[in-house]
């Protein structure tokens, strides 16, 4: 049998790369598990297609081929809790839903603080259906005392420090992981909440928490820590990420702090674009709480500002799979989180493109190339030798979120019912296949 | 099936004579109002109770004692229907302890609701005796209850509509009776459960007159 | 005239003829209570769940009344003799004893919504007898009962709800009912024990007790939790007691007919003076007597109602 020149081709697809500039209906053909060439259609190119087998051919007609998108924001759970997620289990659902890369948080039991736990985790993932990148504890056992020894961190592969889930409350220590961190060049992920203004906190402080007698996480608390963070960050140097933004004064804090040239990047979640307090007192379904918790209409419009003129670089879902008696109790009993990753390019579509608001180009911006150039990850771009990590989206597809079709070992999720628009057609990761839509 | 009609057993003279042999004879039979007590079982029930009453103290010259009664709590059905019953309240503001209690109600049919009231009339104490007084008595008992005063017997089938109006609340005084379209006869068991679940379903409103 | 829902979890939303029926059935069973034998047959083979996840006395007494007297069966489960601290979580529990075949239940809980959330787990009725700081609906019905018992109205009043704002259950189950009701209400407490955003109940909000109690009908004072003090919500008892103390001294600026109102258990000498607690005006003890009637009336109402209804 004849070798073949290529080993898959995606053909007549609408190709988006931000990081390219390439926006138009083209071939993508791959080889070795890289990008090997994207051809306009021609004579040429069509002669190539037409003389590969069938089956290595993605007829991706009317819809939008991009590199695969990055979720830099998950919770994987494994090591400590295999019940509610494994690395292999969150990476089926990321392919399932569109993502070829993830950045898994070091909230597992134990921490991800030190070299041991990086290499157990980028182990796990070597077979799993997408690519993970870990992000190592600012602090030892994120006790936000000490701080970990983030250069063995970086040795084993972390690619931004965090101690996501809760803030790190000393600014002394913070000052110190900034100017640390500086020093390996990776950022910092601050998960901005101040405790002592949020402390047991179920939901956004508003008329809604008051209705509803909860206990409020206010505004004004992520806004303070985002502050505090820019100003240490404006002072030692050092790269700053401000973690899933949720209010209008966070949005504005950043957007003051880039003008003034401060090194600090932003993400939002689906979440905080999509939802908004008063829906807590319908049926209190604890999957909407979340911290930061979801705020207003008004956070929203803010967010959305932030996402159109930049000042919001990425979008991620912070993925937080939560098992379900823990999750099917009290209100205010129940662990803060819902999953994202089949959710995300759904929303993003439905609630952000759809509207009006964002491009497909600066949509998939925010899921590709920014987040590979705040981490400095060598994917996010369909750029010839580069891995073939393609994402195929659906992008006028209707569907319904359905429970069963989350791949996710934990179903806490808040849109299940929700009528979407966009839906992944297929994950490609290096090449292969991970995901395709029945 | 034809048409229901209505007819008038008792018009207000009527009434008010079966009111006056009432009372008479209650006060024969006890030995005038001395021991007396007086309770009406709401509403309609009540405004005879009281229409007694002034009657004996007209005959008499004796305040006699009224009291009117609720007897939805002691109802045998409250678990069958969806929505409860509207309670009225019960104002008994003496004591019934060795009294001739007279009970009185507009129309005696199964004798379910008596059986209410005697039950909620022991829980407030235990009379000499209960006497019963009603002004239509149409049959059908479904317990072993007798009246000891009638205004007038009627024979009825299960399905006719037997109306009291008063005119404390109604137009005027009155005994309507509603002959259904069915024969007496024709009310086997059978149909008679289905007509019950039936009226369980869907309740009907009372306006203009207790049915019964 | 009937109530809407199989279930009582708030007042919010709960229309003015619904809360009117329940008064009006009250008066009912406010008489049974007089009687010498203070019981019907009427809930004769229901069994009502007293589910008190939180320490309550009088709560869980007057429902415990209300339910032997209207002849339910009736257990009572408290969050101490529970297999909750093993780690069962509240859903288990509730279906465990609900598949004894109970009928009703009534439940106290630290957290908001748990009334809503045995909805979705159970089949029973649900009466709410506090929810965290949401919702004490029994509790506001009693006390718009006891308004109604001495006015003869609701509609017009001005009610003033004194105290710790922020953590009351009781004050938002009555803003609901006596805003429904067209009284004219305002709240009055330490501005650190006002929720955000309060006066979009609709409400006056007054920090001052004299501005406050201007022109009132009825004066609502709530218990002081004194453990608010190490919260950081409060200096002092004293300075507490100083500013919001209900003093006989202060009642000459309400309108005459006034009425002094407390849900209990009361700090005497700190919230409330005993001249003020103990004064003709006081109708602290009626307002228990009361709650059993009220109770009653929404055992009653609700218990007829089936879920195939929904």
């Amino acid at each position: 049998m004849k070798k073949q020149a290529y080993d898959l081709v995606i053909k007549d697809g609408r190709v988006i790369d931000p990081a390219l500039g390439f926006g138009h209906v083209a071939h993508l053909f791959i080889k070795d598990g890289k990008i090997a060439k994207i051809e306009n259609d021609n004579i040429s190119s069509r002669k190539k297609i037409d003389f590969m087998p069938d089956e290595n051919v993605i007829d991706a007609a009317g819809k939008i081929v991009m590199p695969g998108l990055i979720d830099m924001h998950v919770h994987l759970r494994e090591p400590g809790r295999e019940d509610e997620e494994t690395i292999v289990s969150g990476c089926q659902a990321a392919a399932a839903g569109g993502f070829t890369t993830v950045c898994c948080m070091p909230n597992t039991d134990p921490a991800i603080d030190n070299q041991e736990t990086v290499k157990f985790v980028l182990s796990r993932a070597e077979m799993a259906d997408a690519r993970v990148y870990v992000v190592g504890a600012v602090s030892k056992m994120l006790k936000g005392e000490e701080l970990s020894e983030i250069g063995d961190l970086v040795k084993a592969g972390a690619v931004a420090i965090s101690d996501d889930g809760g803030y790190v409350q000393n600014p002394q220590l913070m000052r110190n992981a900034l100017e640390y961190a500086s020093m390996f060049n990776i950022p910092i992920i601050s998960h901005a909440e101040d405790d002592f203004l949020c402390k047991d906190g179920v939901m956004n402080e508003s008329f809604q928490s008051t209705r509803l007698g909860m206990k409020g996480r206010p505004a004004v608390g992520e806004v303070i820590a985002v502050l505090r963070d820019i100003k240490l960050c404006e002072l030692v140097g050092g790269r700053l990420h401000i973690a899933h933004v949720s209010t209008a004064g966070a949005v504005e804090a950043i957007r003051m702090a880039k003008a003034d040239g401060v090194d600090v990047t932003a993400e939002v979640c689906p979440q905080h674009f999509c939802l908004t307090d008063d829906m807590i007192g319908e049926k209190f379904d604890t999957n909407l709480r979340v911290n930061p918790p979801i705020r207003t209409k008004a956070d929203i419009d803010a967010i959305i500002k932030g996402l159109v003129d930049g000042t919001i670089d990425c979008i991620a879902s912070d993925h937080a799979p939560h098992a379900e008696e823990e999750k099917d109790v009290e209100f205010d009993q129940a662990p803060p989180g819902m999953i994202g990753l089949q959710t995300t390019v759904g929303l993003v579509k439905t609630y952000l493109i759809d509207k009006g608001y964002l491009s497909w180009a600066d949509a998939i911006r925010k899921m590709t190339r920014n987040p590979a150039r705040i981490l400095n990850l060598p994917v996010g771009t369909l750029k010839v030798d580069s891995p073939a990590d393609i994402t195929i989206i659906d992008s006028d597809k209707k569907w319904t979120v359905k429970k069963t079709d989350f791949r996710s070992k934990s179903k806490n999720s808040p849109f299940v019912g929700w009528k979407l628009s966009g839906k992944v057609s297929h994950t490609i990761l290096g090449g292969r296949v991970v995901y395709s839509d029945k | 099936m034809p048409k229901d009609k209505i007819e008038t057993v008792l018009d207000k003279k009527g009434i008010n004579r079966a009111i006056t042999r009432i009372s008479h004879e209650i006060l024969e039979r006890n030995n005038g109002a001395e021991s007396l007590v007086i309770i009406g079982i709401l509403t309609r029930g009540a405004d005879i109770a009281k229409r007694i009453a002034s009657k004996i103290k007209e005959i008499e010259g004796v305040d006699i004692p009224v009291g009117l009664m609720d007897i939805n709590l002691y109802r045998d059905d409250v678990h069958q229907k969806l929505d409860q019953p509207i309670i009225q309240r019960t104002e008994i503001h003496f004591d019934v302890v060795d009294r001739n209690l007279i009970l009185v109600d507009d129309v005696l049919y199964t004798g379910r609701t008596i059986r209410a009231a005697l039950d909620q009339i022991v829980d407030f104490g235990r009379p000499r005796s209960i006497q019963l007084a009603v002004i239509i008595d149409r049959g059908h008992r479904e317990l072993p209850i007798r009246p000891d005063y009638v205004g007038k017997n009627i024979p009825t089938s299960k399905d006719d509509r037997v109306m009291v109006k008063l005119s404390e609340r109604d137009e005027d005084d009155s005994v309507l009776i509603e002959k259904s379209g069915l024969k007496a006869d024709d009310t086997t068991p059978a149909k008679i459960k289905d007509k019950v679940k039936k009226t369980k379903a869907k309740p009907k409103k009372r306006k203009g007159g207790k049915t019964k | 005239m009937k109530l809407q829902s199989r279930h009582l979890l708030g007042l919010e939303g709960v229309s003015a003829d619904e809360i009117s029926l329940i008064l009006d059935t009250a008066v009912s069973f406010r008489e049974i209570i007089e009687r010498p034998i203070k019981k019907v047959p009427t809930l004769r083979g229901i069994t009502v769940l007293n589910l008190f996840y939180e320490p309550s006395t009088r709560t869980k007494i007057s429902f415990e009344l209300a339910e032997k007297r209207l002849s339910a069966d009736t257990i009572t489960f408290t969050k101490a003799m529970s297999s909750v601290k093993k780690g069962e979580t509240l859903k288990d529990t509730v279906r465990n004893i609900e598949a004894m075949k109970i009928n009703m239940v009534v439940v106290r809980h630290g957290s908001s919504g748990v009334p809503y959330f045995l909805t979705q787990c159970m089949d029973s009725n649900i009466i709410n007898a506090g929810d965290g700081s949401h919702e004490h609906p029994t509790q506001a019905l009693l006390d718009m009962f006891t308004i109604r018992q001495k006015y003869g109205k609701l509609k017009g009043l001005r009610v003033v709800l004194i105290g710790d704002v922020k953590h009351s259950r009781v004050v938002r189950s009555n803003i609901w009912g006596l805003k429904t009701m067209g009284c004219s209400v305002a709240v009055c407490g330490p501005s650190t024990l006002q929720p955000y955003e309060v006066e979009k109940f609709g409400v006056d909000v007054y920090t001052d007790l004299d501005e406050a109690l201007d022109g009132a009908d009825v004066v609502n004072i709530m218990r002081i939790q004194l453990e608010r003090q190490q919260s950081g919500f409060l200096a002092t008892q004293r300075e507490y007691t100083n500013l919001f103390g209900v003093t006989a001294e202060r009642l000459k600026l309400l309108n005459k007919n006034f009425t002094i109102m407390h849900p209990g258990p009361m700090n005497r000498g700190v919230e409330i003076t005993p001249e003020v607690a103990d004064g003709k005006s006081s109708v602290v003890l009626e307002q228990v007597t009361n709650g059993q009637a009220v109770r009653m009336a929404v055992l009653y109402l609700l218990s007829g109602k089936r879920e195939e209804e929904e």
